[in-house]
């Protein structure tokens, strides 16, 4: 039933579908690690993808498009942040909401965007390893960004485990007294991973419009950001482990997609719900043992921090 | 000799609280401590100002003779101020070393700070491994982590809130050696704590504030405890009376009771065999996180057991939830104050409301009778002392010992069969203290039965008829209190944490 189905270019296809979801996953984890839920990734893929779109398009330059992509994104975050940290408004709602408003705001900063080509983006092209057999478009010839997004996750495992910045980021995740009486700013630690986690967000979105796809429809998320929140409790909040879930639910749609090319004789509904279907099991089987999720689970996970002195 | 610390006239006001009022006293280099003083005589604002966490209104404080007036805590500790929290300010899924360097303000790298923690804790007798997580320390070795922080830092003074509240009479002795060999070493300790007899046996000095003022000073030497709590309260202090145990019938009844832990860090209670008689006041002594938490909740109904594990006069009821269980007599008033024993953000009387609702008939077909509860919120309020504006006010607003006379008292006056308490008096001042603990007998004299979960042995030894220790889940056989000394106990206590130590 594979037969006909290269597995060189499914691997190949597999990372480029898996990208937005790392870039997304992992700014997410920054976030959650500083004890801030934050369900508007979505919202923010969204805005990303179009500001990306925007100044890629009229910068004619895809690099600067993914910086406006970041810039977008943070900004969106920046908004949840002001909300959740300076008003102490519920994290759950104000997260619904950013993804609805961004949803918003997408569609309609995108009128003008509708059916125009961007820029295309820089490959990695090194003499003789680009053209290996195998090797070579596994390994050597992805966007630059593909391969920015893998170096991201290695920075921001350095960040949170080898620096005193992450230190200091994790334990106001831990504890957001303790960490306030120790003489930490608690909401300002916060708001620098909120805008993180929003520019990771964003550039996973631009990551859609300028190279995936690539170029603009509404909507054209379509559920990658709820799929990253998913990774970042799949992954139990470590940062390797987010590469592995974002590959393997990568993974899940493009063999879904492959099939649904080949004609295999299942509903195209079913075959698309799969990798949801793939999230909520995994996700059902990582809860059953409480007591391992709970230890690696930032402790002030969602937690509104009110300074009482 | 120049004064270490001077305090001139220090004032603070919170809104319709007078916190401190043009507070002054010194602090000689060398000297132990005591700031005395009921809860809400201001003793937290004013270390707390000293510590950077919160800035006076008016008045000078001089380190050194030099103007003094940190704005953060990093101030504080560059200026030679460490300070141990009554709530450890540590971070549970972090390692000790990991904890320490972030209390510090330029930590050296890893492996010598792990050398460093090495050292210097065993320079002052109070051993740890700097990789271990704190989530598997007992509460003791937690309160090591703190205080080698402070001493890494060479601290000149050192700020103890409550040191002592949580630890084995063993850890005591421990901790005041520590303190004592800093004494002699030059630094100076401020030192709060309710346990009057601990005061007098360590500190130099003491300060004493009632109403957010100085109200005298007193050398603990020459004082008793009895004379030093009635100055704090500024009025005669009430001893309860001796009591009679009378054992009637069994009321509650626990067997093979077990439960594996859901949390981490947490214990898992082992086979708990064990009843209690109409009339009789158990007291469950054990240091933290040996199951007391777990205990609480298979009593409170919060996570349900097998049926037979759990008995109320006869009756299976341990797959029973709360409000079944409070239907029937069982009730039980957590550790936790904000966010287990009460909704911090509701009213007095709504958290009277919520777990009165049931016996005391406070709700018609699901409407609430607001006159019943606003009238038990007022009988709670008056009988127990409770001091607030009006029971309008959030429960947040309260102080710790004021809220919890409050939780106790709204358990109380519903007559409970079997009434199940843990930490009744944690944070309490000693009249307030007085009176729950008065408040408990009397319940027990009139018939029921109460379970009191204390870590506080003192208290135990003086209300318990029956004693047992809660140990890494276990719960031995209960013992009549009377023949009991604290010696005897505090070894029950720390059998199975000294195994692991020497392991």
């Amino acid at each position: 039933m594979f037969g006909d189905l290269s597995l060189v270019s499914l691997i190949v296809s597999l990372m480029i579908a898996s990208t937005p979801i790392l870039f997304a996953a992992t700014g997410e984890l920054v976030v959650e690690k500083a004890g801030v839920l934050n369900l508007g990734v979505e919202g923010m893929m969204l805005i990303g993808a179009i500001s990306g779109f925007a100044v890629a398009v009229s910068t004619g330059n895809p690099i600067v498009g993914f910086l406006g992509a970041a810039a977008g994104g943070a900004i969106a975050a920046l908004i949840f942040g002001v909300l959740t940290q300076y008003l102490l408004s519920n994290q759950v709602a104000t997260g619904l909401a950013l993804t609805l408003f961004g949803t918003g705001v997408s569609a309609l900063m995108g009128q003008p965007y509708n059916g125009l080509k961007p820029p295309p983006s820089p490959r990695l092209d090194i003499p003789v390893l680009s053209d290996l057999p195998v090797v070579g478009p596994i390994l050597f010839s992805h966007d630059i960004m593909l391969y920015v997004s893998l170096l991201l996750v290695a920075a921001v495992w350095y960040f949170l485990y080898r620096t005193r910045g992450g230190l200091i980021l994790r334990a106001v995740g831990e504890d957001h007294n303790a960490a306030h009486s120790l003489g930490y700013n608690v909401i300002l630690i916060r708001l620098g991973a909120i805008a993180f986690g929003g520019a990771c967000a964003g550039v996973g979105g631009a990551y859609l419009s300028l190279i995936r796809v690539p170029q603009w429809t509404q909507d054209m998320t379509a559920g990658v950001g709820w799929i990253a929140l998913a990774i970042v409790v799949f992954a139990s909040w470590k940062p390797y482990r987010v590469i592995l879930g974002a590959y393997l639910f990568g993974g899940v749609t493009v063999l879904q997609l492959n099939l649904q090319a080949l004609g295999v004789n299942i509903s195209a509904a079913y075959l698309s719900m799969t990798p949801f279907i793939v999230t909520i099991v995994v996700l059902v089987i990582m809860s059953a043992n409480r007591r391992k999720t709970s230890l690696n689970a930032p402790a002030m996970l969602g937690r509104i921090f009110h300074a009482s002195h | 000799m120049s004064a270490l610390l001077e305090i001139k006239s220090l004032s603070k006001a919170y809104p319709g609280v007078q916190a401190n009022d043009s507070v002054s006293f010194e602090i000689q280099p060398g000297e132990i401590h005591a700031l005395l003083g009921e809860n809400g005589a201001g003793k937290s604002t004013l270390v707390k100002m000293i510590y950077g966490l919160v800035r006076p209104d008016s008045g000078e404080m001089l380190l050194h003779g030099q103007h003094f007036a940190p704005s953060k805590p990093g101030e504080a500790r560059a200026a030679g101020v460490a300070m141990v929290f009554q709530h450890f300010s540590l971070f549970e899924a972090m390692s000790v070393a990991e904890n320490i360097t972030l209390g510090m303000e330029d930590a050296p790298a890893r492996t010598e700070l792990s050398a460093q923690i090495r050292k210097v804790s065993a320079e002052y007798g109070l051993p740890l491994d700097p990789d271990r997580l704190i989530g598997d320390l007992s509460v003791g070795e937690r309160q090591r982590v703190e205080i080698v922080r402070c001493l890494l830092q060479n601290p000149k003074l050192l700020i103890m809130d409550e040191p002592t509240s949580v630890l084995t009479p063993q850890e005591v002795n421990t901790l005041f050696t520590t303190l004592r060999k800093l004494s002699t070493e030059g630094v100076a300790i401020l030192y709060i704590s309710h346990k009057l007899d601990e005061i007098k046996a360590l500190c130099n000095s003491a300060t004493i504030l009632r109403g957010g003022k100085v109200v005298g000073t007193c050398v603990p030497e020459n004082e008793t405890a009895r004379s030093m709590a009635e100055m704090m309260i500024g009025g005669e202090l009430a001893m309860p009376a001796a009591r009679d145990f009378q054992p009637g019938e069994t009321l509650l009844e626990l067997s093979g009771l077990s439960l594996p832990s859901l949390d981490p860090f947490g214990t898992s209670l082992k086979d708990i065999t064990v009843t209690l008689r109409a009339g009789e006041i158990l007291g469950v002594g054990g240091v933290a996180g040996n199951g007391q938490d777990e205990l609480l909740l298979t009593l409170s109904g919060e996570i349900p057991v097998a049926p037979d594990m759990v008995r109320l006069k006869g009756e299976a009821i341990g797959n029973l939830g709360p409000v079944a269980r409070r239907k029937r007599g069982l009730l039980a008033a957590p550790e936790e104050r904000l966010g287990h024993a009460a909704v911090p953000e509701m009213s007095l009387t709504e958290n009277a409301f919520l777990s009165g609702r049931v016996r005391n008939g406070l709700a018609n077909r699901g409407f609430i009778q607001a006159k019943k509860r606003d009238a038990f919120a007022d009988d709670i309020v008056k009988q127990f002392d409770v001091r607030t504006p009006s029971i309008s006010n959030q429960a947040k607003s309260l102080s710790g010992g004021n809220l919890q006379k409050f939780v106790i008292g709204r358990e109380v006056l519903q007559n409970p069969s079997v009434l199940v308490v843990n930490q009744p008096t944690w944070g309490v001042d000693a009249a307030a203290a007085a009176a729950i603990r008065q408040a408990l007998r009397d319940m027990a004299e009139a018939g029921a039965a109460v379970m009191v979960i204390s870590q506080d042995l003192d208290e135990l030894m003086e209300m318990s008829d029956t004693f047992s220790v809660l140990a890494e889940g276990h719960l031995s056989a209960p013992q009549p209190a009377a023949g009991l000394s604290v010696e005897e106990i505090g070894l029950m206590m720390g059998a199975t944490h000294k195994e692991a130590e020497n392991a």
